[in-house]
């Protein structure tokens, strides 16, 4: 870019560099695993072999120089033996009891990794085993009690209107239950961490994670120490997807209490069969519905049940519960619902954040219920949604009225236009080839941000710096992992101080660098911190002006005069912005009321798929994502967040399925957890509508999670369509689709 | 990570890395990727699952892709090693490199600089590859970010001067 000219704004929109990309396509970018400290030693986890049960003797084997390692266990906790998040319910290493497989115990370290391994295989522990529940239908009927007083880690109750009135006005009442399955968020770069102590600094961690201030929050309660002495700084991250939210703060506090008890820097990395086994998965869940609808298929009322399950600790149970519930009656206008939710504990490794957080299990039980409705009332699925999204000026299920324009039949008529729905159906569904194809459509929504009061409560804060030499650098604890942070921000940035987008940077996330902007979850990081970062730059730029050092229009040249003239003489440059609720927000936390987040995303998905009568695979031959998600502010990025969030729900709709013994996935490699290959995916074909959102950063709403949400319902939809039989359960494999088809009574 | 290689002696192995000649001392069952990480400070290619699934340790050898975490590096002594840190001629990127820049075909980058690599093997076997082609020569490299699409273009981008875009 010349200097001509870029006083006028048009950096956002555009398909700029990857700030990072030049890094990784050469290999240079470095993750935790490329780094070595002098004097490092690696670190290894003892884990339990039993869902649940008591320790009772420890035995260090044969063949090992068991005083060459270090070892540690929970009695070398110098303060909590807690993972604090939200509750402090999940110990760091297990102290006399286990609650799920796969639990630490013990750590131990060594400079030979494969001593180290040697090791850990030779420490055998001796338990009296207790009755574990190992699904969610046993934590319900309480025959044990594992958690709290009732196994329920939390349970949220929404009421709008009076649905007991409904039933007897009902044309049809449709009921159905639905599941989805745990899934691996599979990032390809495994969990992994590196730690030093000393008794001057604390702690400092370099680490694969996404929330630099939870692991902060958590060191902090481990080892009892002030803020300023727990540093954490995030390097590159291979993936993340949810599963690098909580669980860092567990293989961190391990990795310091190694590095403590060394007196050396202290590596951990997990090898793939570890981190599938040991780290958290998206939630298993059950929803029932039961529909009021009219002889139009017009929603009269409904209620609507839901089950997660949690595994064996609360981690952020309650939140992921949170959004499922709220996202649970789709885009769609409800004048009376009732919903039951609740998280219940399973002897199960906990499950934890995994894009969507909630909402894919809502959204699919909405979706293929949808079809049910239109099945039962006789109408098309293209009409029975038509007929009950909502409208601008209608209210939600939490009754918060939608403000924005917004015109769902539009969408759907659109994608059903770009799929050539109407003509395929009708073609497919007249075939007399014996081919098995089919269509299916999912519409639905996705809140951005942190749900209700919960921007509130983060309080972020986010800094713009200008330095010496003139250039920017954004200061966040927003964490890049391929989604596109560090452009996207830099990009608001460049925008508002109307100076190049090369010439903004941004810092690498570290904790004693960059404020708490938040944790890189819930689709708020271009939205929410991108606004803050906006109000930032303008306060940088206000600086300059009321130091006279700028007028309010300026070329590039005369910014960086301006900053390195500020600095030279101040010392430093630095404009701060905290995050402010938007005026006439209302939230009700005890009966989950109100505006329950400051924006939506929309969207209508269509799948195609045929059914292969040989194998009973499934493959979806089109694809088309069609999503409102206000200004689109760099496309590029923008469609590979729905490419990728689509490939990776088609996996958990057709492809991947953890298989459970004991409590433990006993699939844990890739070898037999499947996920897509570049061979099994269909062309995805993703359109954008922008409309703008008065509380983004330039009229952004989120978009991380809003593809994961749509694509499983679609393409069972489409499989009913191809074959009609329903399944109402996911992953639908091809050994599911042979079962059906052949226990399916004869016509 | 491997099973431990036996406890016998190092030996000196000596390859051609990204053209020039290395001698490495190493236990003869050491794994290619620990070697290249560990020993010759070359951490481009990375640990992903070490079972030869997910690619994202794919080097070339004499020009054959491989996974570097299922080859022992007595079987390259003589060999020419190619990884991603041999593709960029001095700053130049290779037009690989600039085509994933510009499409979209890295986001985490933990997987590209093996899918690169599988990518330079492929255009070596079909210079003027269809999708399908694209498609199977990248098969064996996983990537859970992009949904492959992105990565796609970036492959048509190289080899024939200009996306379907």
């Amino acid at each position: 870019m010349g200097e001509a000219g870029l006083t006028e704004r048009h950096i956002i929109g555009m398909a700029v560099p990857r700030k990072e990309g030049r890094d990784k396509v050469t290999g240079r970018a470095r993750y935790v695993d490329d780094m070595t400290l002098p004097g490092m030693i690696y670190g290894a986890t003892v884990r339990s072999t039993i869902p649940r049960g008591k320790i009772k003797k420890i035995n260090f084997g044969q063949g090992i120089p068991w005083n060459e390692l270090v070892v540690v266990s929970a009695s070398d906790i110098p303060c909590k033996n807690c993972i604090a998040l939200i509750l402090e319910d999940q110990p760091c290493l297990a102290d006399g009891v286990v609650n799920h497989p796969e639990e630490p115990i013990l750590l131990l370290a060594h400079e030979d990794r494969y001593l180290l391994r040697k090791a850990v295989d030779a420490v055998t522990i001796e338990y009296e085993g207790l009755a574990a529940l190992l699904v969610m239908e046993e934590s319900e009927s309480k025959k044990e009690i594992v958690w709290g007083a009732d196994n329920v880690f939390k349970s949220y109750l929404i009421e709008k209107g009076d649905v007991d009135s409904v039933w007897e006005n009902a044309a049809h009442i449709v009921e159905g239950e639905y599941r989805t399955g745990a899934q691996e968020q599979l990032y390809i770069e495994n969990n992994g961490v590196i730690a030093t102590y000393n008794a001057e600094a604390g702690v400092t961690v370099w680490g694969s994670l996404q929330c630099p201030y939870y692991v902060n929050k958590a060191l902090m309660a481990l080892f009892g120490l002030p803020e300023q002495e727990v540093r954490v700084v995030q390097m590159e991250t291979g993936g993340a997807f949810g599963g690098k939210e909580e669980y860092p703060s567990m293989i961190s506090a391990h990795a310091a209490l190694l590095a403590k008890k060394s007196g050396r820097p202290v590596k951990i990395i997990y090898d793939r069969a570890e981190d599938m086994a040991a780290t958290t998965k998206r939630h298993p869940s059950r929803t029932r519905h039961r529909t009021a609808v009219d002889a139009n298929g017009k929603i009269l009322g409904g209620e609507i049940e839901i089950v997660m399950d949690g595994g064996a600790y609360a981690t952020l149970s309650s939140v992921v519960l949170s959004r499922g519930t709220i996202h649970a009656g789709g885009p769609y206008y409800w004048p009376h619902v009732r919903i039951r939710a609740k998280a219940v504990a399973t002897n199960t490794p906990p499950h934890g954040a995994f894009r969507g957080f909630g909402a894919p299990q809502t959204i699919f039980a909405m979706e293929r219920h949808m079809d049910r409705i239109a099945r039962a009332v006789g109408v098309s699925p293209i009409e029975i949604r038509k007929r009950n999204f909502l409208k601008t000026g209608m209210t939600t299920i939490t009754e918060q009225e939608i403000r924005e324009e917004i015109d769902l039949g539009g969408l759907l008529d659109r994608a059903a236009g770009l799929s050539k729905y109407e003509e395929k159906k009708r073609d497919f569904n007249t075939a007399k080839n014996g081919q098995k194809k089919g269509m299916g459509i999912a519409a639905f929504l996705h809140g951005s941000g942190f749900t209700g009061s919960g921007e509130r409560y983060l309080n972020s804060v986010v800094g713009v710096e200008g330095l010496v030499d003139g250039s920017v650098r954004v200061l966040v604890s927003s964490a890049e992992f391929g989604q596109g942070t560090n452009t996207v921000l830099c990009q608001v940035a460049a925008e508002e101080l109307a100076i190049p987008y090369e010439l903004v940077a941004i810092a690498q996330p570290d904790t004693t660098v960059v404020p708490n902007s938040g944790p890189t979850v819930a689709s708020r990081t271009a939205m929410i911190v991108g606004k803050l970062v906006q109000a930032a730059a303008r306060g940088l730029k206000q600086t300059l002006v009321g130091a006279g050092l700028l007028r309010e229009t300026y070329t590039p040249g005369e910014f960086r005069a301006a900053c390195q003239d500020f600095v030279s003489t101040h010392g430093e440059l630095k404009s701060y912005s905290r995050y402010d609720a938007p005026p006439g927000i209302y939230w009700d936390d005890a009966k989950y009321k109100g505006e329950a987040y400051s924006a939506f995303a929309w969207a209508v998905y269509i799948a195609e798929v045929v059914v292969d009568p040989v194998t009973y695979g499934v493959s979806v031959e089109d694809f088309v994502a069609l999503q409102e998600i206000g200004k689109v502010l760099h496309p590029l990025l923008a469609e590979g967040q729905i490419t990728g969030g689509v490939a990776q729900a088609i996996g958990f709709a057709l492809y991947e399925k953890i298989a459970w013994q004991g409590g433990r996935m006993a699939n844990n490699q890739m070898t037999n957890y499947i996920m897509p290959t570049s061979v099994d995916l269909p062309l995805i074909r993703v359109f954008f509508e922008e409309k703008g959102n008065v509380h983004g950063a330039h009229g952004a709403k989120g978009i991380g999670e809003l593809p994961m949400d749509g694509p499983a319902p679609a393409i069972v939809n489409a499989i009913e369509d191809a074959i009609r039989i329903r399944f109402d359960s996911i992953p639908v494999l091809p050994e599911d689709i042979f079962r059906a088809t052949n226990m399916r009574p004869s016509a | 990570m491997s099973p431990s290689p036996e406890r016998i002696g190092k030996q000196e192995f000596s390859f051609f890395l990204n053209g020039e000649a290395v001698r490495v001392q190493a236990l003869s069952m050491e794994r290619l990727l620990d070697v290249l990480r560990m020993e010759l400070g070359l951490t481009g290619a990375k640990e992903g699952c070490g079972e030869g699934e997910c690619g994202s340790c794919s080097v070339l050898i004499n020009g054959e892709l491989v996974n570097s975490c299922l080859v022992p590096i007595a079987q390259v002594s003589g060999a020419r090693v190619t990884t991603i840190e041999g593709l960029a001629l001095h700053q130049k990127l290779h037009p690989l490199q600039e085509a994933f820049l510009e499409c979209g075909g890295a986001q985490c980058g933990i997987c590209t600089p093996g899918m690169i690599l599988a990518s330079v093997h492929l255009l070596d076997k079909h210079p003027k590859p269809t999708l399908e082609q694209i498609k199977d020569g990248l098969s064996g490299n996983l990537c859970r970010c992009t949904g492959y699409m992105q990565i796609f273009e970036a492959v048509r981008k190289a080899a024939y001067g200009e996306s379907s875009r």
